[in-house]
């Protein structure tokens, strides 16, 4: 692949075939992902949507997947770009397998492989358009930590990716706990989403949610959630703050 | 041992199928100055024998570290051994960076062996002339290997290698059974005990011995002289005026020790070439 930062010549001509060959702007996207540390492991929530734009073109994405015994994969961003990821992930655990040696690489190993591969592309200017989390449970240990498109990497007790930065871990701040059960977590999670399917354009009600645990990796059916519109704020939303939407 | 029809190429097979290019490369193992591991389930130590060049010089350094969780001891051409050393410093920090997390030491060896066994098989190369006893941790405790010019490699619960190399494994046949349980005090003991059966007459002096230790919650390091010295003294007789040859483990000390310190190499070995240490 020629690769050349496009410059403008006098006439604002930018070299077309060298853009061509890298990533401009995502095509198709998914949203949120928001995931937790419980008391047993890890749990992860996202949705099944998949936006062209600002139509939500594709209803059964499945935005979260199982890496190997120990991990769970899930994210946001460029779906195309997600499933070569997927690719990559699915080479580095074969090439691990078939050591066959009682090693095993972990949920840190893999989001530490992934910031690379990341940071990689990001210096080429052609990026992996994704923020990706990575959870999971190895020898006791919880694991939970994401990788923005720049390659940007950290680990914490909760993490969400995009809206649900700004929507879902203000909530998660308040309302974490190292000790929640899976009950709970399950609950807080679904408040999270519930906020993120009102106020985000491009949520869809229709969600999955991983387990992960030191016995494995589940991911839940789709399912969806009850939702209340009668609110008298959504019914009058802008008593108190005339002109405002 | 003429056998000099087939020997000239390592890719040159003789009638019985063997390439004597490589056999001769391990001989320059048995030559160089005694390397002894011994590992628990916790534990991995590496010593070996401080050997050097004459009275002025300083002694050849024949155990590296790898990485916090992996060390290896050398023997034979310690050129080889610096320069492989550096390649698997290279491997681990490599994998660190990438995983953040420790480079298994059963896979470090079987891309060292992967790497020796490359030299078997080009006419244009030769074999590493150092045997390496590579000891580290991975997800299942700690392990110790040794890795042959050949480009193979075995796991071991003990084992030396170089010159007389055979009184430290009939001393450490004698004892592994009881070291994969063993505290790490006492397999450093073992370690010390096993570099003292290669002296073979000579006193074992704290100056005459490098030690280094591993282990689940302990990085590589060396043990340093004094700490040494302490469990020599636990079982050798403490220096004193009276010769008393026949006193169990105690040997007369100062003037066989002198006499021992200065024919380095030479007793048993009549040929040593400068660059096997």
């Amino acid at each position: 692949m020629t690769f050349m930062i496009p410059i403008e010549n006098g006439n604002g001509v930018k070299n077309a075939e060298a853009d061509s060959q890298r990533t401009l702007y995502p095509y198709v996207t998914g949203t949120s992902v928001v995931a937790i540390k419980y008391k047993d492991g890890i749990l992860m929530a996202s949705d099944m949507g998949g936006s062209y734009g600002s139509t939500l073109r594709y209803k059964n994405i499945e935005r979260m997947k199982a890496i190997g015994k120990h991990s769970l994969l899930g994210a946001s961003g460029e779906i195309s770009d997600f499933q070569e990821i997927l690719r990559y992930l699915d080479e580095l655990m074969l090439n691990d397998n078939m050591w066959d040696d009682g090693n095993s690489l972990g949920p840190k190993e893999v989001l530490n492989y992934l910031t690379r591969v990341v940071y990689n592309r990001r210096n080429k200017f052609n990026p992996l358009w994704n923020t990706l989390v990575v959870g999971g449970v190895k020898y006791g240990e919880k694991y939970l930590g994401m990788v923005s498109m720049i390659g940007v990497s950290f680990e914490d007790n909760h993490v969400a990716t995009g809206f649900g930065n700004h929507l879902a871990r203000p909530i998660l701040r308040d309302e974490w706990r190292e000790d929640l059960s899976f009950e709970e977590g399950v609950k807080l999670l679904e408040k999270c989403m519930r906020v993120l399917l009102y106020r985000d354009r491009s949520a869809i009600n229709k969600l999955q949610i991983a387990k992960m645990t030191e016995e494995g990796v589940t991911v839940s059916e789709p399912y969806s959630l009850k939702t209340f519109w009668d609110f008298k704020a959504f019914t009058n939303p802008t008593v108190g703050a005339e002109g405002s939407w | 041992m003429f056998r000099n029809q087939y020997d000239t190429d390592v890719t040159t097979w003789s009638p019985t199928g063997r390439l004597f290019q490589v056999e001769y490369a391990m001989e320059a193992v048995k030559q160089g100055s005694a390397a002894i591991g011994l590992r628990s389930r916790s534990h991995v130590v590496l010593a070996c024998v401080n050997k050097a060049q004459s009275e002025l010089s300083s002694h050849q350094r024949k155990i590296f570290k790898v990485d916090d969780h992996i060390g290896v001891a050398i023997a034979g051409l310690t050129a080889d051994g610096r320069v492989l050393s550096r390649y698997m410093r290279s491997e681990s920090i490599n994998h660190s960076f990438t995983y953040e997390s420790p480079l298994p030491v059963g896979r470090l060896v079987v891309h060292l062996a992967d790497k020796a066994q490359v030299c078997t098989q080009r006419s244009w190369k030769r074999p590493y002339g150092v045997g390496l006893l590579v000891g580290g941790l991975d997800e299942s405790g700690a392990h110790l290997y040794y890795n042959c010019p050949s480009g193979n490699y075995f796991e071991y619960q003990a084992f030396a290698i170089g010159s007389r190399s055979q009184a430290a494994k009939t001393y450490l046949e004698r004892r592994f059974e009881s070291f994969q349980e063993s505290s790490r005090e006492d397999l450093i003991k073992d370690a010390i005990m096993a570099i003292r059966e290669t002296l073979q007459g000579e006193t074992l002096k704290s100056s005459l011995c490098t030690v280094s230790v591993l282990g689940v919650d302990e990085p590589f390091h060396f043990l340093d002289q004094e700490s040494i010295q302490k469990v020599i003294d636990t079982f050798e007789k403490v220096p004193e005026e009276e010769e008393d040859a026949g006193e169990g483990e105690a040997e007369p000390e100062a003037a066989t020790g002198a006499a021992g310190t200065g024919e380095q190499g030479g007793s048993g070995d009549q040929d040593v070439a400068p660059m096997e240490i």
